[in-house]
């Protein structure tokens, strides 16, 4: 049985910089990608280049069987993203930005309240964006993984900003999303205390 | 997920981010506002300069008016794409489910909507300093109305291709001032023929052919050159 998530043999340049060359990995439901590499290693790079915005200079992702390249709009109806800069707008309230969003993927069904709960922003609903913290911002990004249903979660340095409980709150919310049959890829420099199936690629 | 369904979120991607935008430019009323006020700058100044003579006003009015307007618009054009370029909204529009290319349809209807329309709801107004006739100044609408949804779609495409480049105002004004000079010309030789009692519905059958030819390819021009100015 093929896996969900398949690469093989990824090559990518930046500029004229080989960052990496036949990198494959397979990800199967329940099973976590780890990431590693000191700065600029090209963690960020090969993140962007699954989601598609860069194009490889060889290799193939595929997902459930189907090459990436030609099947885009489905591999996107299976993904959310977070990466460093979280993609709302300053100017729209929390409530508004993450409304927006559910106009642009499938979403969970979860109750809007109670996530905002659990993330501990309820009460920060009514305030504009620009004036929450940077830390609050990356919660606010974290509302739209849970929100939305998909089973891929790409996570770029979701520690950045955040505080203990923040971090102990993406390991818990990472576990539950794998417990449901999830997969993730992340990259991180801190330690991760995920349980269950991760597999680490350490790029050089 | 059957075609129905796919249709429905489409639409509803359009919708969303159409809205989005123009609650963006509700919170924001600078933007919207400033170059609209160029435009009646430009046309209000002109006539103080050219000075009070009735028939060189009749004569200059169309043609200012339509000067005043692609500028203006070209004016409101450069911001498009950029904030959602620089806070990563782009990115998360990139991944998403929807077209790209229905996603910057829906931006582009609300730009039309902050930009264009204003244009065409004060052109009445600006209109008297040039002693136009009523009846001259419904043709005058008329042209701007079909004019600027053309020069919305096609800025679309031109602010998407220099969204990544610091300071491209002056590159997105070469990539879209040839492509906007039939608009420019039919549009301001419209209303003088109005002005001068002669057929108009040349004009403005061309104005709405190439509205309609811009829809057509806009879309599809802009998203392909998001993906390029994102790389």
């Amino acid at each position: 049985m093929t896996a969900q998530l398949s690469a093989d043999a990824l090559t990518l340049f930046r500029g004229e910089r080989c960052l990496f060359q036949g990198l494959s990995f397979a990800l199967n439901p329940g099973e976590l990608l780890l990431l590693e590499g000191r700065n600029g290693t090209g963690k960020t790079s090969l993140m962007r280049a699954i989601a598609g915005l860069i194009e490889f200079e060889d290799g193939d992702i595929h997902w459930q069987g189907k090459p990436v390249r030609t099947n885009r709009q489905s591999f996107y109806g299976s993904l959310v993203w977070m990466q460093h800069r979280v993609g709302f707008k300053a100017d729209l309230t929390l409530v508004e930005n993450l409304r927006f969003e559910t106009h642009l993927r499938a979403q969970s069904g979860q109750d809007f309240e109670e996530v905002l709960k659990r993330l501990d922003i309820d009460r920060l609903k009514r305030l504009p964006m620009r004036s929450l913290s940077a830390g609050q911002q990356r919660r606010v990004a974290l509302a739209r993984m849970l929100l939305s249903s998909v089973p891929l979660w790409l996570m770029d340095e979701p520690f950045t900003n955040l505080d203990r409980e923040g971090r102990a709150l993406v390991m818990n919310l990472t576990t539950e999303h794998l417990d449901r049959g999830g997969m993730c890829i992340m990259a991180a420099h801190q330690d991760v205390e995920i349980g269950g199936n991760v597999q680490k690629i350490v790029l050089q | 997920m059957n075609t129905e369904d796919e249709s429905i979120s489409m639409f509803s991607g359009i919708a969303g981010i159409a809205r989005r935008d123009l609650l963006l430019a509700w919170k924001r009323p600078g933007d919207v506002l400033n170059p609209l006020f160029f435009f009646a700058m430009v046309a209000a100044l002109f006539p103080l300069a050219v000075g009070p003579s009735p028939e060189q006003l009749k004569l200059s009015g169309p043609a200012v008016l339509w000067v005043a307007a692609l500028l203006s618009m070209l004016l409101s054009l450069n911001s498009l794409f950029l904030s959602d370029y620089e806070d990563g909204s782009l990115d998360q529009m990139l991944v998403s489910p929807i077209p790209l290319s229905a996603l910057a349809l829906g931006k582009t209807l609300a730009h039309w909507l902050t930009s264009g329309l204003p244009l065409v709801v004060v052109s009445p107004v600006v209109a008297i300093t040039f002693q136009m006739p009523f009846s001259v100044t419904g043709y005058l609408m008329l042209t701007l109305l079909l004019g600027t949804i053309s020069l919305s779609l096609l800025g679309s495409v031109g602010a998407a291709l220099t969204v990544g480049l610091h300071r491209g105002t002056a590159l997105l004004s070469l990539l879209i001032l040839p492509l906007a000079m039939p608009i420019l010309i039919f549009g301001a030789r419209t209303v003088s023929l109005v002005a001068s009692g002669d057929g108009v519905a040349g004009g403005l059958y061309f104005l709405a052919a190439y509205a309609v030819l811009t829809l057509s390819f806009a879309p599809f021009a802009t998203a392909a050159a998001l993906r390029i100015s994102n790389e």
